[in-house]
């Protein structure tokens, strides 16, 4: 007899439900026991209620090897989608680990790679949400020309389109190497991993007797490698945050920043600020203070920071729009640039740059930091990434020294040379080649024998150094301001430069000294 | 009258004596340290003088120096404040001459209080009543016996040399003198290495209960009622009150006759400060006289309507009193908690910091005709150091009784918003919901006899735990209103502690009705467990917050009885989970749409770094000195290092033995708290 409507819907239906089990509930309790969710639960977390719409359900591999003719589980170890975050439409992927332990085939890898092609068309952020046990092995070079497949379209749409790459589960071998491509890598506490070899071939090639966690957890990854973004404690924690994330950004490269209501008074005056430097020059404070006072709601959504911890990157909202901040941290390194800081600040400009960010840069840069290791390391290369970064970019860009900018790195941190469009400074900024203590040591190098001449002459260079009115009468301070006033200022100077129009030298790309 | 005075003071005491100066068309000269000179009391001074220095000791102690600013700025006369120089009789001395005024008692009275032996001789001779008891070496345990059979039991046998409560014996009958007499012998030769020892009463339920004078040059003297300082902690005063809970009306007069008598006797004049112990039958006992305007002096003005300061400056000045005993009444109860820098839940450590905000309640006369007082020395931005006295703020409430004015500064230690140093507060709302403070039987041991493990927060109850956990539903559903322009209506509200069975009770479902309004909302709430219909409760809530400070203020109606019960909170969002702090409760939240939270059990707790085998720094200081290297092995009990902070030095000790792996710090870093100092590694391996 032939099926009536009525048996195909059902058809359907059954097809949906087993597609939607996965690889089956043991898996499941499996998953679960294990702190982690399902890749749909994950879904279902991330985005607004009913909004997720999946792709390519039905999806099986074509896989004959080594048994896999007739293991077949509809949608092969990845779910794949669209949806809505907060209303914003986003594309989504989120691997299947109860599935052939989400391993990625040829199919798997098309599926991805669709998500990416279509929100790339369409013009909105991707998520991916990764937990896998690599390539499928039974494919053999099907998987790995998936894997490349994969690394090709995020290639593609870096600049295009946001991409965030969850790590939610182990991530090894050349999976790595697809959420390195992407804008944000995140991690969660306890469940995820990721390495380019296990400790068992490290422990085969170089002796090093060494655990997952510590070869590649989310500590290694936020405190050592910055290869991750942030860490977050649980699934549920990575998902609310990641959709927090998501409300800064904009659809794609041809959109603006997304601009929220804001109830936080734009003339907020923060008297606290005024007193924010100490009277000792010597004596560190909190950057973060200044950005939590500044910003919308006290909200900073600060991003690797456990890592090179001298320099704070993130984004906050400023009247509702929102901004990129980079600034220096005194409480670290004196805030000075070294090779981590100036990788971790370069990177972050060149996003908000990509996708018309306005950059705020807060600078108190006692300068580059000096050493053998330094050197050694190459931080002339280094720090050539964030000058090249900040000169390039061509998005708003306002700038405000709180304390010192001293030589070079005065010049890195969105000076007015390097197209700063709004250069502020607060009566404490210091705006000289050195302190006056080491200029004051190489002017008058033959009376050093003098305690006296030496301080007074100390005393002389801080008179007419230690101050931002030098920069100013030049114009390369565009005013100098009352700190409790900074976040009206800042406000305003970022809302004249809504429209603001400029465009580099038509090329291919710059040559950033990678 | 002085047409200009200087206050040779700072913080809080300096600014309130400027403003009464100010109001009596006085000018005012400050003065100030180096890491002062920007400070408040500079500020609000008509002129200002700097000492230099950063301590007490190179600056506000320097007589020479504020003597010279006296002829510097023509200052008639020198207020002294509390503290500092306030009970130098040769500074008072100094002062007259050099023919400035001293806006304070007489040196010799200064002098004779000062001394704890002499001040007791003058006060027996001046027939104020002394603890009983026999100030001489006692020979023989028969002796013993005697005495303390002639003093009435309990007697107190105490070392003469004695000190933190070696060699002390409570003794409550003649078999126990005699046992007692002994064992405090034997301990005193063995800790002091001086086996003298004295018998005194020994007080129950002590109680402290000073009383305030104030006398001119003409030889009038009265008595402004007494105030109750009993809630202290290691001898610091915390909170006091006028009048006491505890005095009756003749105990009262009886007091406050003993101090004037005790004021005449040294000639007394200005105001001063009669301390009395008082026991469990309301015998009292002389305990010293403070020759200085107290610190918890506001109460007392509360209460009778007096200007204390005014008042030292015109008898300063020469004037006579302008009140007779008679006109000296009680009005209403007035309430004092001192906020200080310090950190009640790590057994109240020194804080320093810099106050990134600080936003004291209103001072105001309120509608209910209660009343919120609040002496500062500080403003936001201000850092709290290590070189002075840790008390921020001293925060008053007065209203028409007892339990109106605790009332009120509950209230307005609600209202009090601090951030970026650790302080009292949450203790201060605890104790003033604490039902044995607020029956009014307290004593000096209050502080040690409830919070004996320390102060370990307030455990709230299932009704405070509702509201708190709906003003976050409230809070988490306005934030998703702005996130976007179709939040949810349901939230489920998950506590969050290292227990979640304890608290599962407490989880909350809370389903949010459609409305217009911007402030209220309306909800349905039932418990999170709860999946039968049929408990649901149905409330209105209001909730007001403010964009740069945590403070929140909410209103909740329960609909079923119309009641309103009104909350002013403290509340931060952290990633995913809210903290709210209300009256020493602190508790984090999660606030979730149901079928997110119907997947929170899966998660897994995040396993803390263990730190058991690292010395961290408890409070913020310097690290003065390192005792250890590595490699030592340790003893438990061990010095290990001397963390100074807020001028005392901390000896950092060994929990057990160990050996020392690697130091961290070395000595001269100033420590932030938990920074680490050392590891430890297992002593054999």
């Amino acid at each position: 007899m032939k099926a009536t409507g009525q048996d195909i819907i059902k058809e359907l239906q059954n097809r949906r439900e087993q597609a939607r089990l996965g690889g089956g509930t043991a898996r499941i309790d499996r998953q679960h026991a294990a702190g982690k969710l399902t890749a749909r639960e994950r879904l279902d977390v991330l985005l607004d209620p009913g909004s997720f719409e999946e792709t390519d359900m039905f999806v099986v591999h074509r896989s004959r090897d080594f048994g896999m003719d007739g293991n077949t589980i509809a949608g092969d170890g990845v779910v794949t989608g669209s949806g809505r975050i907060n209303g914003q439409l986003v594309y989504v992927y989120s691997q299947d680990f109860t599935v052939f332990g989400g391993s990625l085939s040829a199919t798997h890898a098309n599926k991805i790679v669709k998500i990416l092609k279509l929100a790339m068309q369409n013009g909105a952020p991707v998520i991916g949400l990764n937990d896998s046990g690599g390539a499928r092995i039974q494919e053999g070079v099907d998987s790995l020309g998936g894997y490349a497949d994969v690394f090709l379209q995020n290639v593609m749409a870096s600049g295009v389109i946001p991409q965030i790459s969850v790590i939610m589960g182990p991530c090894a071998g050349g999976a790595v190497y697809s959420p390195a491509m992407t804008d944000f890598t995140f991690m969660v506490r306890g469940t995820s991993y990721m390495f380019v070899t296990g400790p068992d071939v490290v422990k085969t090639v170089t002796s090093e007797d060494v655990t997952a966690e510590e070869l590649g957890g989310a500590d290694t990854h936020t405190k050592i490698s910055s290869v991750a973004d942030g860490a977050f404690d649980n699934d549920l924690q990575a998902l609310s945050e990641i959709r927090r994330l998501v409300g800064y950004l904009p659809a794609s490269n041809a959109d603006k920043a997304p601009h929220t209501d804001c109830i936080d008074d734009p003339r907020r005056t923060v008297p606290a600020l005024d007193s924010l430097i100490p009277d000792n020059p010597n004596l560190p404070y909190d950057m973060n203070e200044l950005v939590i006072s500044i910003a919308d709601d006290g909200q900073f959504f600060e991003l690797q920071p456990d890592f090179a911890k001298n320099i704070l990157t993130g984004f906050v909202r400023m009247n509702g729009a929102t901004i990129g901040v980079v600034a220096n941290q005194p409480m670290v390194l004196a805030g000075c640039l070294d090779i981590d800081s100036s990788r971790k600040a370069a990177r972050f400009v060149r996003f908000c740059d990509a996708f018309n960010i306005p950059i705020l840069t807060l600078v108190d840069v006692p300068g580059f930091m000096p050493g053998t290791s330094q050197e050694y390391g190459g931080i002339i290369k280094h720090g050539a990434k964030l000058l090249f970064a900040y000169a390039e970019a061509t998005v708003p860009k306002v700038t405000l020294i709180t304390r010192k900018a001293y030589g070079g790195a005065y010049d890195v941190m969105s000076s007015k040379h390097l197209r700063g469009d709004a250069n502020f400074a607060w009566p404490t900024a210091e705006i000289a080649v050195m302190g006056a203590k080491g200029a004051v040591e190489i002017l008058y190098r033959s009376e050093l024998g003098d305690a006296e001449k030496i301080a007074a002459r100390t005393a002389d260079y801080e008179d007419r150094f230690a101050n931002p009115f030098i920069a100013a009468e030049r114009g390369f301070i565009d005013d100098v301001i009352i700190p409790s006033n900074s976040r009206f200022r800042l406000i305003q100077a970022f809302e004249k430069l809504r429209k603001k129009q400029l465009e580099n030298p038509k090329k291919k790309f710059g040559n950033i000294p990678l | 009258m002085f047409k200009k005075i200087l206050i040779a003071n700072r913080g809080e005491i300096a600014c309130r004596i400027i403003r009464t100066a100010r109001a009596m068309g006085i000018q005012t000269v400050a003065v100030h340290s180096d890491i002062d000179r920007n400070a408040q009391h500079v500020q609000l001074a008509d002129e200002a003088i700097s000492l230099g220095g950063m301590t007490a000791q190179e600056s506000y102690l320097q007589a020479d120096k504020i003597i010279a600013a006296c002829q510097q700025t023509g200052a008639e006369a020198v207020h002294p404040g509390y503290g500092f120089l306030s009970e130098q009789a040769a500074f008072a001395t100094a002062l007259g001459q050099n023919n400035i005024a001293f806006i304070g008692p007489p040196a010799n009275a200064i002098a004779a209080m000062g001394d704890k032996i002499e001040s007791k001789k003058l006060a027996k001779a001046a027939g104020v009543s002394t603890v009983p008891g026999h100030v001489g070496v006692i020979e023989t345990a028969a002796e013993a016996v005697k005495i303390a059979n002639d003093i009435g039991y309990p007697v107190m046998i105490k070392a003469s040399a004695g000190g933190g409560g070696k060699g002390m014996r409570i003794a409550h009958s003649a078999e126990d003198v005699e046992t007692g007499y002994a064992t405090a012998m034997r301990e005193a030769a063995s800790s002091f290495g001086d086996d003298r020892v004295f018998i005194e009463k020994f007080i129950t339920s002590p109680r402290h209960i000073e009383i305030q004078i104030l006398a001119d040059q003409h030889g009038n003297c009265i008595h402004l009622n007494e105030r109750e300082c009993s809630i202290q902690r290691r001898n610091q005063k915390v909170i006091e009150e006028a009048p006491s809970p505890f005095l009756d009306e003749t105990t009262r007069q009886a007091m406050g006759e003993e101090a004037i008598r005790l004021a005449m006797a040294v000639d007394y004049h200005s105001a001063g400060t009669v301390e009395f112990i008082v026991d469990a039958d309301r015998n009292f006992y002389f305990l010293e006289m403070n020759t200085r305007l107290q610190v918890e002096h506001p109460v007392t003005e509360l209460i009778t309507g007096l200007d204390l300061v005014e008042e030292m400056i015109r008898v300063a000045a020469g004037e006579t009193l302008r009140h007779q005993q008679s006109d000296i009444g009680i009005n209403g109860w007035a309430m004092e908690s001192r906020l200080y820098a310090e950190d009640p839940y790590r057994n109240f450590m020194p804080a320093i910091g810099r106050l990134s905000l600080y936003r004291p309640p209103e001072e105001k006369h309120h509608d209910d005709g209660s009343l919120t007082r609040n002496d500062t020395g500080v403003a936001e931005g201000d850092t709290i150091s290590i070189y002075y006295d840790p008390m921020i703020a001293k925060l008053c409430s007065w209203a028409v009784d007892r339990s109106a004015a605790i009332g009120r500064m509950r209230v307005a230690l609600d209202d009090f918003v601090m951030r970026g140093i650790g302080h009292n507060i949450p203790f201060l709302s605890a104790v003033m919901e604490h039902q044995r403070f607020l029956s009014g039987d307290i004593s000096t041991a209050f502080i040690d006899e409830e919070y004996k493990d320390g102060f370990q927060g307030v455990a709230p109850s299932p009704d405070r735990m509702r509201d708190l956990g709906l003003i976050i539903a409230a809070a988490a559903h306005k934030d998703a209103q702005r996130q976007s322009s179709s939040p949810g209506q349901d939230w489920a509200i998950q506590f969050v502690t290292d227990d979640p069975a304890q608290m599962a009770d407490a989880n909350l479902r809370c389903s949010f009705h459609l409305c217009q309004q911007d402030t209220a909302l309306t909800a349905d709430i039932s418990p999170y467990a709860d999946t039968a219909a049929g408990t649901t409760d149905a409330i209105s809530i209001e909730i007001h917050q403010s964009a740069d400070t945590p403070r929140v203020a909410a209103s909740i109606t329960d609909h079923k009885d119309d009641k309103t019960r009104h909350y002013i909170c403290q509340l931060h969002k952290n990633k995913d989970s809210w903290q709210i702090y209300y009256r020493g409760t602190h508790l984090a939240a999660h606030a979730r749409p149901p079928h997110i939270a119907s997947l929170a059990h899966y998660m897994k707790p995040v396993i803390a770094p263990d730190r058991s085998n690292m010395l961290l720094c408890p409070m913020p200081g310097n690290l003065v000195k390192i005792m250890v290297a590595d490699g030592d092995v340790v003893e438990a009990g061990q010095t290990l290092c001397i963390v100074e902070a807020m001028k005392m030095e901390n000896a950092l000790v060994a929990e057990k033995r160990c050996r020392i792996d690697s130091i961290e710090a070395k000595a001269g870093d100033i420590l932030s708290v938990d920074a680490v100092i050392m590891r430890f590694a297992d002593a054999n391996a």
